[in-house]
């Protein structure tokens, strides 16, 4: 699976005006919902669902990363999209370090498969210190639309 | 070993089991046909993009090797408590579901064999 397979590019964000959990999570929500991935009744029930996952431990899995995500059954396929925050957020990471780069993932109940797909090249890519680095650098969404088309297209990572 | 939860080694799994083996002394890998991984890197583990039914090898090595595996053993046939959750009912509705992208049709990219 690709990053073009689930993130929505008009819902990438370069700078989150968050700066604390629940606000990236709405903030990233809301550009999905701003994408017209997601129906204005069903914001607050995704955003809470999500917000209920992050009690059962952090998705902060360290290296500055953060991936919240929830099983919602308004969505009909896999979405998700990217953030950025240049200054990081306090998001309980297992490391304790502050988050910088966020994927977000909604996935329809019955579709497990995809999610762990969306996730293993998530995985995949992080593992490129320079995918990594120049994620947090970019400096607005087509950079971002640039390096995710370029990871999909093996230029990252193994 | 057996993945017996419908979702698979997810990221909540990933980070009970690098949370647990990040704990002890031991050195413990996971192994998944020809990919081993740091039980202690939740990233490595979701790599090994184990699904239901995937069969996992795990070693340990090193101080508390026997008790670390023991636990996670538990962790694995308890489904990383998805039960006590109530997570994996939804999850079971994928066994038969026809929307879904079949593992044969596509394997995670880390499946695939190298150029």
């Amino acid at each position: 699976m690709n990053f073009a397979d689930f993130v929505v590019p008009e819902a990438i964000r370069a700078e989150l005006a968050a700066a604390d959990k629940e606000g990236v999570v709405r903030e990233m929500v809301q550009a999905l919902m701003d994408a017209g991935q997601i129906e204005k009744d069903e914001f607050e029930s995704i955003v809470s669902a999500i917000l209920k996952r992050e009690e059962l431990g952090s998705t902060g899995i360290g290296r500055g990363v953060a991936v919240p995500h929830t099983k919602h059954p308004s969505v009909g396929r896999l979405v998700g999209n990217v953030a950025v925050s240049s200054r990081g957020v306090d998001f309980d990471s297992l490391d304790g370090e502050k988050v910088h780069l966020f994927f977000l993932l909604i996935s329809p109940p019955d579709r497990p498969g995809d999610h762990l797909r969306a996730l293993e090249n998530i995985s995949r890519q992080l593992r490129d210190d320079t995918f990594c680095k120049f994620l947090k650098q970019s400096k607005n969404e087509e950079d971002i639309r640039q390096l995710l088309d370029e990871a999909d297209n093996d230029q990252f990572g193994s | 070993m057996t993945v017996v939860n419908p979702g698979g080694l997810h990221l909540r799994a990933a980070s009970l089991i690098a949370e647990l083996t990040g704990r002890v002394p031991a050195k413990v890998e996971l192994i998944k046909g020809n990919k081993r991984v740091d039980a202690t890197d939740v990233l490595q583990i979701v790599l090994l993009c184990a699904f239901e039914g995937d069969q996992l090898l795990l070693e340990a090595t090193g101080q508390h090797a026997d008790a670390v595996l023991e636990t996670l053993s538990a962790l694995f046939a308890n489904s990383f408590d998805e039960d006590k959750l109530g997570t994996s009912r939804q999850g079971r509705q994928a066994e038969h579901n026809p929307g879904e992208t079949s593992r044969s049709d596509a394997p995670c990219e880390g499946d695939r064999p190298s150029a």
